[in-house]
């Protein structure tokens, strides 16, 4: 057994608990998860059941951690988990698993078969076996501070812009302020106008915010790739800044896994309970609807959809929100088939996106999402995670699609009154 | 040995040792998967009604939004099958005669043509499954030999307990204690086989739920 392999291993009977033990038991093989899983529904391939992608793990918790494995492994009788069968595995944990999760949600035994998968990632990336794609951006976070390799003075250069755009001052290290704001390298690269959006919302609400010079990226490719250690040390960053800072909120970006990586797993990373918040953008901007702090002006007139994060809905219990807040600024808000709980994911999460070799596979997946768009024929989509807006993004130009992708939050603060002009002070 | 020589092992010391054997498996089976226990989440939980592990346990009986219209087989007859199985079990007025013997409780029974319906409708529901598995590309791919051994530990009682009702085949006495046998085999393979769902199911769908609940998703 090599040094890797024998990593791996260590880490996967490390994670395997009462759940995992108590769902491989519960398998009765009626195939029901692969309808769920867009990765065999646009295929045909039965080796994209979600089950069968956590085929060595089960193996091997048979093996380690049932009297009959054992016997059967002391006998010769059962086939030892090899690097080779874990290399062949990559595909089926990382390309073609986005940790959806609505394979979880249909499992007639109530297998949450996602649990599984994240769990089984950290003994593939232990053993060596994560893709390169996302080992890359785990690596970028680490040493450079986002996956795209995004540094401060970027940031800086942002804040600047949005300042001369919209007149509102950036803050940045603000002491004591309520809300610590989060972004992702995505919306500093590609979409600056989720930070005016959120000066511009904050304003008309009256709330403090700050964005921080030590910790302004959320997105967590260490939980992607399914390692706890790296994950642990990119949500540190945040829970140190959100602290020195005094910060009563943070608030997650328009990422999906990133809030999962904040809102969920941190606390667990970090083994402690936070002391501050964490909420999505669309959970806040669903607070400040309630509480009558938005207050917006005029509709969008053309046929608009949402689409669902996964993360944020189905793995999230974010859903009810984004709805309230389309109907504020729209007139022709249609639902796809499926919305909302059991929707479709755009086929990049997960980290598959950062997987180069998959991106065939992905296109193929996005036919399901194609067909739900087709369907209902909206002029534009709108969607709350930058991830799956690039990833929607260039599933459309693939199948030569002209359909615009916009995110929610700037959504909204077009729809807000431009501010009384304030010069921002000297910085 | 005679038929009725037979008829007295399996009812006497063959039972014993099936019953037996199936206590200590469940068992050690339950305490082998749930004493690995599982961490306590520290994230700050959202509540929200109806996510909870309780909840799971009896909501996933249902079929999710639009899961029935795309896989009918699969959940029909795994409906039939189940409640079928049940029904004949707990329901036939001399099973609860045998509970009686053993438990020294006693309930009403179905009148025996409903049973006997029931028991038809069951053979028929597992042989559609047994079609559907070798039929569909993924039941067939996900299959080992389990699978089909399973299939037919279950299968068989309720085979030789419809002939010995209906006089088929072989004698009253043989077809009998030839149920009584596989039901015998049935129990003692339940415990170390994928039928150990019959247990862990409720586990699964807790724990499924809990997880989730914490995050306040009814799933």
């Amino acid at each position: 057994m090599s040094a890797s392999l024998e990593k791996g291993v260590r880490v996967l009977k490390e994670v395997i608990d009462a759940p995992i033990a108590s769902y491989f038991n519960s398998c009765v093989h009626c195939g029901l998860c692969a309808e769920a899983c867009l990765f065999y529904t646009e295929t045909g391939d039965p080796k994209y059941t979600p089950i069968h992608k956590l085929e060595p793990m089960r193996r091997l918790y048979e093996q380690e951690y049932t009297a009959l494995g054992r016997l059967k492994k002391l006998v010769g009788l059962s086939k030892a988990v090899t690097d080779a069968e874990l290399a062949e595995w990559q595909e089926l944990v990382y390309n073609s698993c986005t940790l959806c999760g609505r394979c979880s949600v249909v499992c007639p035994v109530g297998n949450d078969i996602v649990y599984m998968i994240r769990k089984f990632r950290e003994g593939m990336s232990a053993s060596g076996n994560a893709p390169e794609g996302i080992k890359g951006a785990a690596n970028r976070t680490i040493k450079i501070g986002s996956p795209m390799g995004v540094k401060l003075p970027a940031v800086r250069a942002q804040m600047r812009h949005v300042e001369e755009d919209f007149g509102l001052p950036i803050p940045m290290d603000a002491e004591g302020a309520e809300y610590l704001v989060m972004l992702s390298s995505m919306e500093i690269m590609n979409f600056p106008e989720y930070l005016g959006a959120i000066a511009k919302i904050m304003h008309q609400a009256g709330k403090t915010w700050t964005l921080c010079s030590t910790a302004f990226e959320a997105t967590n490719a260490g939980m992607q790739i399914g390692n706890s250690d790296l994950a642990r040390v990119i949500v540190s960053r945040i829970v140190e800044g959100a602290e020195k800072l005094k910060v009563k909120t943070v608030i997650s970006p328009e990422c999906g896994h990133a809030y999962t990586a904040l809102r969920w797993e941190g606390a667990n990373l970090m083994g402690r309970p936070f002391g501050f918040k964490v909420r999505h953008i669309i959970e806040v901007l669903g607070e400040f609807q309630e509480q009558g702090l938005l207050k917006t002006e005029g509709f969008e007139t053309d046929r608009l959809t949402f689409h669902d994060p996964c993360q944020l809905a189905r793995r999230g219990g974010v859903i009810k929100q984004q709805r309230n807040l389309m109907n504020m600024v729209a007139k022709n808000f249609v639902e796809m088939p499926d919305a909302g709980f059991m929707n479709w994911c755009c086929g990049g999460g997960g980290g598959a996106s950062a997987i180069e070799e998959g991106e065939e596979l992905r296109m193929e997946a996005f036919k399901k999402k194609k067909s739900q768009f087709d369907t209902v024929k909206p002029d534009r989509v709108v969607t709350a995670c930058a991830n799956c807006r690039i990833v929607m993004e260039e599933g459309l130009e693939h199948y030569k699609m002209n359909l615009p992708v916009v995110g929610l939050t700037e959504m909204i603060a077009d729809h807000l009154p431009n501010p009384v002009v304030t010069k921002p002070e000297g910085n | 040995m005679s038929e009725l020589q037979f008829l007295t092992w399996v009812r006497g010391p063959g039972l014993d040792l099936a019953i037996g054997i199936f206590l200590m498996g469940v068992l050690w089976r339950l305490f082998e998967i749930y004493s690995l226990g599982r961490k306590k989440d520290l994230a700050e939980p959202r509540s929200v009604a109806g996510a909870s592990g309780m909840s799971t346990v009896f909501r996933r009986s249902i079929p999710p939004a639009g899961m029935l219209k795309n896989s009918p087989v699969t959940y029909v007859a795994g409906y039939v099958f189940h409640v079928g199985l049940a029904i004949i079990v707990f329901f036939f007025a001399p099973h609860i005669k045998f509970f009686q013997s053993l438990l020294g409780v006693s309930w009403p029974g179905f009148p025996s043509q409903l049973i006997d319906f029931v028991a038809v409708l069951t053979i028929i529901a597992m042989l559609v499954l047994l079609f559907d598995r070798i039929t569909k590309p993924v039941k067939r791919y996900l299959s080992t030999f389990q699978d089909w051994f399973t299939w037919a530990l279950t299968f068989l009682p309720v085979l030789t307990g419809w002939m010995a009702v209906q006089h088929l085949l072989l004698p009253y006495t043989t077809m009998l204690a030839l149920h009584i046998l596989t039901v015998e085999l049935l129990l003692i393979f339940l415990p170390f086989t994928k039928l150990f769902h019959a247990f862990t199911v409720f586990g699964s769908r807790w724990y499924s739920g809990a997880v989730n609940g914490h995050k306040g998703v009814a799933v």
